[in-house]
């Protein structure tokens, strides 16, 4: 059983992904992926879709894995993992073969557009493996272009802050929504300011593979100071406040059944979120009004969606 | 090794013939997405998976991205893998294809072999197998459906020979091969055709316990280094395909080598070509010789690594070569065969007249009339390129 935790002091201090790597300071990933190689317990295997985790952590003849680590393509990742399982089927069907975890790894370019066909395919197969989206709301690995997870207004260098389409004019789309559409037994979504539900989540997502359960899917917030032009500093503090402005949340679905992790009662103002970041320092002013608007209709019509869900005893 | 091994005669069909090959080699994954003419590769293998005949995983992909995609990742984790393919199919695969030699990985992947749209045409070209030809897989061409079967066993066995370690295509002509039914010999079991093929032993298989960084990013200052270990390695691979033709040879009781020849020796004028076509032209080549007409045959059955030194010791004495590809590399000059037979004959000083003939395309069948017409061109006009049989020529 892998280990549920209640204080960051539990957490081993033994590392799998090590120092040396290239990642910016203040990036979103690093967090994440020391937790999720911690938390889910035993021997295992990284995928890893072509993007920033992958270039600044393999720069050859140097690695930061301490795992085996796979990289094939940009859109790809899931299908790899999904050869990797069967074969690991296989050959412990077939032969004396050591038993791993999976775990995928691809940012938002990797997930929500070009790998959404790969990721579908595997998820309705029902390889057993976890996949986490590190979604940093653009291609940041080729310098800050919009992709499906861009949310709206934000400027990228393919969608920028012109004078007459004041930056991406269109919706984030709704990863969570797809992946839960292929009825995977467990999904969430996790945030590098909430470490211990990020922890347990990768421990009970452990726990479900060990027992044969999957796939498994999680989809964390990952704050980029590069492409969101902020202070480096800053990255928990925005993630804090991505979720208390209930523009992230924070929940799990556990075969069909909704729990949301974080009951944002009091939710603050999303002009707070905003102000801190370059890419959304346009639509403060009055011109632009409009679009923030737009974006509280749709956290608040997001929240409502959610609390309703939550209600039912499955949403499968 | 003797012939100790017991044989079966039976009629099989060419996609039947490398589903049986795959059934014998005991793969244990296959990962692979419908397309004629290949598919009935996949649903035999189907078939032999979901009655427990074979015990293997066959990944029903959504993609043939992702069909090579997932079948390198299981080859990286030690399994011996099939995948099968033909035409658009292989070309949705392209990205991968670099990615599976670089990465040394010995998928095994047959090809039937099909013309390349616009127009769609679901027939033989092989502009499939000459789009991958680049790509650093070794290139195996059947002529018949025997060869179809016994090349998808000799495939699994060089690829996964640790001084090879690259993947393989086996290609079969678009239904002339997949969808005809010959008779043919097969082995009676996995046991006896384990006797030539041991279960694979995987190099650096993925393992907890020796974490290897598999893909990593390689820039200006090591990239160069790896792509010419790699080339020298295809190019070494020749070696063991030689070795491994040998003893098949022997284990089977049919003979391989990577040139076939006919009639070659003291021929004025040689064909070379590829993939079924030549049994028509041995066929044509007997003809000519009763008639007195000294013609002779040369097919490959390995393309890649291109058997250069035997291809040029087997033509240098000849007055006329005729190249025949079917495929064309559009704005080149001539078919991609031609190039190759081209590049080899200056390297090596020798400067025959080489007719490139372009034929068959999108499955027009290459009858005898259209062989004569291609000899009387050959030996009467010094035009370097026809296509063979098109309408207003």
């Amino acid at each position: 059983m892998a280990r549920q935790i209640r204080r960051l002091s539990e957490i081993p201090r033994e590392e799998l992904f090590v120092s040396g790597h290239g990642l910016c300071a203040g990036c979103g990933i690093p967090p994440m992926v020391k937790i999720a190689l911690k938390a889910v317990d035993g021997p295992k295997v990284v995928v890893n879709a072509t993007g920033c985790l992958e270039v600044a952590t393999t720069l050859y003849p140097h690695t930061a894995w301490r795992v085996p680590w796979v990289h094939n393509a940009f859109e790809n990742a899931a299908a790899t993992a999904s050869g990797i399982e069967a074969a690991l089927k296989a050959l412990r069907r077939k032969k004396n073969w050591k038993n791993y975890k999976i775990i995928v790894f691809g940012g938002d370019g990797g997930t929500f557009d070009i790998g959404l066909q790969s990721l579908s395919g595997a998820l309705e197969r029902g390889h057993k493996f976890i996949y986490v989206c590190y979604d940093n709301e653009a291609y940041m690995n080729t310098g800050i272009q919009r992709s499906g997870a861009t949310p709206v207004g934000a400027a990228t260098t393919t969608s920028p802050a012109g004078s007459v389409i004041p930056g991406k004019p269109e919706n984030k789309k709704n990863l969570m929504d797809i992946v839960l559409a292929h009825r995977i037994p467990y999904a969430a979504t996790i945030n590098a300011a909430y470490p211990v539900d990020m922890w347990n989540k990768f421990a009970k997502a452990s726990d479900y593979l060990e027992k044969g359960i999957g796939p498994i899917f999680f989809h964390y917030y990952s704050p980029c100071p590069v492409g969101w032009r902020m202070d480096s500093s800053l990255s928990i503090e925005i993630s804090r406040l991505a979720v208390q402005t209930r523009l992230w949340l924070l929940y799990e679905v556990d075969h069909g059944k909704i729990k949301i992790n974080v009951m944002v009662r009091k939710p603050k103002p999303i002009e707070e979120y905003l102000k801190l970041q370059g890419r959304f320092r346009h639509l403060l002013q009055p011109e632009n009004s409009h679009i923030v608007e737009r974006l509280k209709r749709y956290i608040e019509n997001n929240w409502n969606r959610l609390l309703k869900l939550a209600e039912l005893d499955s949403i499968y | 090794m003797s012939v100790t091994v017991r044989q079966v005669r039976t009629g099989l069909n060419g996609d039947e013939a490398v589903a049986y090959a795959v059934l014998h080699a005991d793969v244990d994954v296959i990962s692979a997405y419908p397309i004629t003419p290949q598919t009935i590769i996949v649903e035999r293998l189907s078939e032999f998976v979901y009655n427990g005949e074979l015990d293997a995983e066959f990944i029903p992909v959504e993609s043939e991205h992702s069909a090579l995609s997932a079948a390198l990742g299981a080859s990286l984790a030690g399994a011996r893998v099939f995948t099968a393919t033909a035409s658009q199919g292989l070309a949705l695969m392209y990205e991968i294809l670099y990615i599976v030699s670089s990465l040394r990985a010995p998928v095994v992947m047959a090809l039937g072999n099909r013309a390349f749209s616009a127009p769609i045409n679901i027939h033989c070209s092989h502009d499939d197998a000459y789009a991958a030809r680049d790509a650093g897989w070794i290139q195996f061409f059947a002529e018949t459906v025997q060869e179809a079967y016994d090349l998808t066993l000799i495939a699994f066995r060089v690829s996964e020979d640790e001084r090879v370690l690259f993947p393989s295509i086996v290609n079969l002509d678009g239904f002339i091969l997949t969808h005809s039914i010959e008779p043919l010999h097969v082995f009676s079991s996995k046991d006896d055709v384990s006797k030539f093929l041991p279960e694979r032993d995987p190099v650096n298989a993925i393992d907890p316990d020796n974490p290897i960084t598999y893909g990593p990013l390689a820039l200006q200052n090591y990239y160069m280094e790896i792509k010419r270990q790699q080339a020298e390695a295809l190019f070494n691979s020749k070696k063991i395909i030689d070795e491994v033709f040998d003893e098949y040879s022997e284990f089977s009781g049919r003979r391989y080598v990577p040139v076939k020849k006919l009639f070659v020796d003291d021929a004025e004028t040689v064909f070379v070509l590829l993939g079924s076509t030549a049994g028509t032209m041995r066929h044509m080549v007997r003809k000519w010789r009763r008639e007195g007409k000294k013609v002779g045959v040369v097919s490959l059955t390995l393309y890649r690594p291109f058997p250069e030194k035997e291809f040029v010791e087997s033509v240098k004495d000849v007055e006329n070569l005729v190249v025949m590809d079917r495929s064309f590399s559009y704005g080149s000059p001539g078919g991609q065969l031609y190039m190759d037979v081209s590049a080899a004959l200056i390297r090596a000083g020798v400067s025959p007249r080489v007719l490139n003939v372009i034929y068959g395309l999108g499955g027009r069948d290459f009858t005898p009339d259209l062989a004569e017409k291609a000899l009387e061109v050959a030996t009467s006009t010094d035009v370097p390129l026809i296509w063979l049989g098109v309408r207003g020529d």
